[in-house]
């Protein structure tokens, strides 16, 4: 039960910011110059104009719950301590998703529709991973 | 009918390829876990059997596409095959509807007479993980297609008042096709509503019986053009529409749509086919998981959106149903052969090979694939 034995993210020179950022316990999305819109994953281009007039943006942190899944089948040996462990689709306040884990409340009290915000407990070495819990 | 919120594309002339393009051969390996030999071997097992169904021997196939087979050059040289086009297609099993049209343009063009295309999957006896290792959402513990299908899921059941229960109405249909057919992996395993429902969950709100099978198996058709399929050796299917409509805008991420608008565009393969949908005795949907056959019967417009789950619970999808859907087992319960399994069962319901599982008077099926890659087909008979 342990976020230190997660896999680590694959780290490129676009998503870089991102997880810098999580160790500073921000969450940053690109924003899309052109349209003001937000996206995610990071990408060397807007998916809206697919031209590379973007920004970095700090994100509010909140959002709500898309939908979620309880894994029950172990798939990556340091999250066995874990099972079954819930994964949230969090659609953040600023439009794009992100799939993530729930921190503070567990999937049975999980609903579709509800406020969660992000935080930062910890992660692999040299990452922290955003996690989303009952909304400040 | 389909429904009319969403405008399917009409044509105003006929598809420029409709029954244009037949089905000459079909063949299948035996299904099950063959640790004594690989894809290599039961694609080579398949291919054969196609070649004897059509009355062909190697030297006639001018054009070859494998899948999960490793190389196209190793298997051309193992068959004895110099074709003039040729290609290896991409592993997921919405490259099985791809590959099809492929071949169709591919002959209609004239790059090639006679097409073999060959499957070969041995994930089962080397115990492939359709999960795991390093992806954009790996750290969260995200992974596998099933997690995908159940994450859509579980968001349909909240927008639409569906349940779990609505799935083993998919997943009963299936199992009791296969017990009716005798190369199904599941032949002679009858399931109850109940097994379903309490089967062990794998990623909630799926379980066990939501999930494919995963067993070794190879799947061949042999392709050309209706002049030259109407002269061979068995009776000719012919490729009378065929549609698809990509959507990747939600990126590696489950569809926030589920799929339904592009599933929805794809209704244009009736108007490709000049076959309406009342006009169609069975279909063959892809089951990797049992959500997408409810998925793709709402987006075809079998049913209104959300409605589904009513749709199949008096048997709609069952032999003796309206519409008899994958009479083989599908991938739940024949064969995982990612969607070739499923076009092969189609074409040998078209030719009346089917036995017992037989639909009576078929003249045309229908293939749907709900994936990013949305695609439909319509098969008929040649005669």
């Amino acid at each position: 039960m342990s976020l230190a034995t997660r896999p680590k993210p694959l780290v490129d020179n676009w998503n870089r910011p991102f997880w810098d950022a999580c160790k500073d316990g921000h969450l940053i999305l690109q924003r899309c110059k052109a349209t003001g819109k937000c996206f995610f994953p990071p990408a060397p281009v807007s998916p809206f104009t697919g031209r590379p007039d973007w920004e970095w943006v700090g994100a509010s942190g909140r959002g709500e719950i898309w939908s979620f899944v309880v894994f029950h089948q172990s798939y990556f040996p340091g999250m066995k301590d874990e099972l079954p462990y819930p994964v949230a689709m969090v659609k953040l306040e600023e439009g794009p998703y992100l799939l993530t884990n729930l921190d503070g409340m567990t999937a049975a009290e999980a609903k579709i529709g509800q406020k969660v915000s992000v935080r930062f407990p910890g992660g692999p070495e040299g990452f922290v991973l955003p996690q989303f819990g009952p909304a400040a | 009918m389909p429904d009319t919120n969403v405008a399917s594309p009409a044509l105003h002339e006929p598809w420029a390829m409709r029954d244009k393009v037949a089905f000459a051969g079909i063949g299948t390996s035996r299904f099950g876990n063959f640790p004594e030999t690989d894809s290599y071997g039961l694609g080579c097992e398949a291919l054969n059997a196609a070649l004897d169904d059509a009355g062909l021997k190697p030297s006639d196939i001018d054009g070859l596409i494998v899948n999960r087979i490793p190389t196209y050059e190793r298997f051309a040289e193992m068959m004895g095959i110099n074709p003039q086009y040729c290609l290896l297609t991409e592993a997921p099993g919405r490259f099985s509807g791809v590959s099809l049209a492929l071949a169709a343009q591919a002959i209609h063009s004239g790059a090639a007479k006679c097409i073999a295309l060959v499957y070969g999957n041995n994930g089962r006896s080397v115990r492939m993980m359709y999960g795991g290792g390093d992806s954009q959402w790996s750290p969260w513990g995200m992974t596998s297609p099933g997690a995908t299908h159940a994450m859509m899921w579980q968001r349909h059941m909240h927008q639409f008042g569906t349940t779990h229960a609505d799935l083993g109405h998919v997943s009963k249909a299936f199992r009791d096709h296969a017990c009716l057919n005798p190369d199904a992996v599941m032949h002679g395993k009858p399931i109850t509503l109940e097994d379903h429902a309490r089967a062990r969950p794998i990623c909630e709100p799926l379980k066990l019986l939501d999930y494919c099978l995963i067993n070794d198996g190879a799947v061949a058709w042999i392709m050309t053009s209706a002049e030259r399929a109407k002269d061979m050796k068995r009776p000719p299917v012919l490729l009378s529409g065929y549609a698809r409509q990509d959507a990747f805008h939600y990126g590696s991420g489950p569809a926030d749509d589920l799929w339904y608008p592009n599933l929805s565009a794809t209704r244009s393969v009736y108007d490709r086919a000049g076959i309406g949908q009342e006009d169609i005795q069975g279909l063959g949907i892809y089951d990797n998981f049992s959500p997408t056959v409810l998925l793709s019967l709402e987006g075809l417009g079998f049913c209104p959106q959300g409605e589904s789950g009513n749709f199949v619970k008096d048997g709609a999808l069952r032999l003796g149903g309206r519409w008899p859907t994958n009479t083989s087992g599908g991938h739940l319960s024949d064969s995982y052969m990612q969607g070739w399994g499923i076009i092969a069962e189609c074409v040998r319901q078209l030719r009346d090979d089917c036995g017992e599982r037989q639909i009576k008077d078929v003249q045309a099926m229908q293939y749907i694939c709900a994936t990013n890659i949305a695609q439909s087909l319509i098969l008929r008979r040649g005669a």
